[in-house]
């Protein structure tokens, strides 16, 4: 076989492969290092503050605003079948379910996860992570181990925050806007909800805390492994873009997948 | 007597198709100053960064006390690893610690030190760099030169035995050269360190110098004391230190 087939061939698929070796080897090294004495308590709480309740405004305006309009779209859909009574169950169902934990984790990435990047980036363009090395100090335990930390606590709590706001929202669209029965709503709301719908949203947002922090982390650490031209200040913006971007679409992806098993 | 502490072997390096060290063969005496001299983009960072391991050689080898460094048993490896310590060419302080966070960094996350242990030793060092009570403040809030004051407290903090100087005075006015050349000077007779200086410094830096490596189209093409160097008729050698080109003449 022609050797330059062989070579076009590798020069395809090895990249990709090696790409995806070494994400996964980043996150196993990183995920490893939270098992690993000394732990990292100071840290992780530093992480928390930024990522969990920094966001904590952000969550509960986007929160409250996925739940109004949810209330308004719903009731005027419902009322035309005379079942507006049902707003308070498909409100708090759609928001418990799916939007709670899908719309959290892109407002996190949005604000934190871009941060995370930005932040890794400009670590290894200016030799800090460098510096680590040859400090003898771990770069992934240093940098990412403490991030995925704080965001596995953050994310399903401001998931809750997210619903909790949104259901208030709905009640708020629903009740005191269009005139809907209070009892009513929260009657469905209670009735509608268990305890596998709850679950299950908290376990999407575990995962998708698991995404969001590794591609930010990772995308932010290799910045310096990129396309001729893409070093410095380019580099870490498109790093910063491809974890925004990545994270999104994995987000959703993820989603698909776990609503798949769950249903 | 000086023992070879540190010895390049026809090292070679190259990035994709760039050829950066082609045969580099470089002696390191324990307790030494050597100074790397070198056009810009030689490959003179490289061949420091070999040394503390952010880059592997292609070929050749490099050998620590007379064993190649890639086969060391891990924890004689590691033992080297940790008696190093290498100062940026910027620094790479952490622009979100604090200075004293800064220069306690290496001792915090790599030893179980008592809090008033890490605090004297940190104190310390401060106070003989001339940085005592700017504890509190971020690297952004102080001058070039004070930033290499942070960075070098940082690298003795240790107590390394070998430190690698990546053009520590790059960026300083001709004041703040004399003192860092003043300070490493005074601190190798201190603490008698091995130190590895990359350097544009010329001849200032020849002051400084015990041995002198001229690293010239990826090979040392001149090695020798400060005499030798300012007497060499070699065109290369001749050309670099007196600012010429010999290939544009």
């Amino acid at each position: 076989m022609d050797i330059h087939f062989i070579q076009a061939v590798g020069g395809i698929f090895v990249p990709p492969i090696t790409s995806v070796g070494r994400f996964f080897s980043f996150f196993g090294a990183g995920v490893w290092q939270i098992f690993t004495t000394p732990f990292q308590a100071g840290k992780v709480l530093d992480h928390i503050w930024f990522i969990g309740a920094k966001s904590i405004f952000i969550i509960l305006l986007t929160g409250l605003f996925t739940g109004m309009v949810l209330g308004l779209q719903g009731y005027y859909t419902l009322v035309t079948f005379g079942s507006e009574a049902a707003l308070g169950g498909a409100v708090s169902l759609t928001l418990i379910r799916e939007l709670g934990p899908v719309l959290t984790a892109i407002m996190i990435t949005a604000r934190a996860g871009s941060a995370m990047a930005a932040e890794i980036g400009v670590m290894r363009m200016s030799e800090q992570i460098d510096a680590l090395v040859t400090m003898q100090i771990n770069p992934i335990r240093f940098v990412f181990t403490p991030r995925i930390v704080a965001a596995v606590l953050s994310f399903p709590l401001l998931t809750a925050l997210f619903d909790i706001v949104g259901v208030f929202g709905g009640y708020l669209s629903g009740s005191l806007l269009l005139g809907m029965n209070e009892a009513v709503y929260m009657d469905k709301v209670i009735r509608s909800v268990n305890l596998a719908d709850i679950w299950g949203g908290f376990f999407k947002s575990l995962v998708f805390a698991l995404v969001v922090t590794t591609i930010c982390c990772y995308r932010g650490y290799y910045s310096h492994l990129t396309q001729q031209g893409e070093f410095g200040a380019k580099g870490v913006s498109l790093a910063t873009t491809r974890a925004v971007v990545q994270s999104c679409i994995c987000i959703l992806i993820c989603d698909y997948i776990i609503t798949f098993f769950l249903v | 007597m000086h023992t070879a502490f540190i010895q390049f072997t026809e090292v070679r390096k190259k990035f994709g198709s760039l050829v950066v060290l082609n045969g580099v063969n470089l002696t390191i005496n324990k307790g030494e100053i050597t100074v790397i001299i070198g056009k810009s983009g030689t490959g003179k960072s490289v061949l420091l960064k070999h040394i503390v391991g952010l880059v592997q050689e292609d070929s050749g080898q490099l050998l620590i006390q007379g064993e190649p460094l890639n086969r060391l048993p891990r924890k004689k490896a590691l033992q080297f690893q940790k008696s190093m310590s290498y100062m940026f060419q910027d620094n790479a302080l952490f622009d979100f610690l604090t200075v004293f966070d800064n220069i306690a960094l290496p001792l915090k996350e790599t030893s179980r030190i008592s809090p008033s242990i890490l605090k004297e030793k940190v104190h310390t060092r401060m106070s003989q760099l001339s940085i005592e009570g700017i504890d509190h403040k971020y690297p952004s809030e102080l001058s070039g030169g004070m930033r290499k004051r942070v960075a070098l407290a940082r690298a003795l903090v240790t107590n390394p035995e070998v430190i690698l100087f990546d053009e520590p005075t790059a960026g300083l006015d001709p004041v703040r050269k004399k003192n860092v050349h003043h300070m490493i000077r005074e601190y190798q007779k201190k603490f008698g360190f091995t130190a590895v200086i990359v350097s544009h410094d010329i001849p200032e830096i020849f002051d400084l110098a015990q041995h002198i490596a001229f690293l010239d189209e990826g090979i040392i093409a001149f090695e020798g004391s400060k005499q030798e160097i300012m007497e060499s008729d070699m065109k290369s050698v001749h050309g670099f230190i007196r600012g010429k080109d010999i290939r544009n003449e």
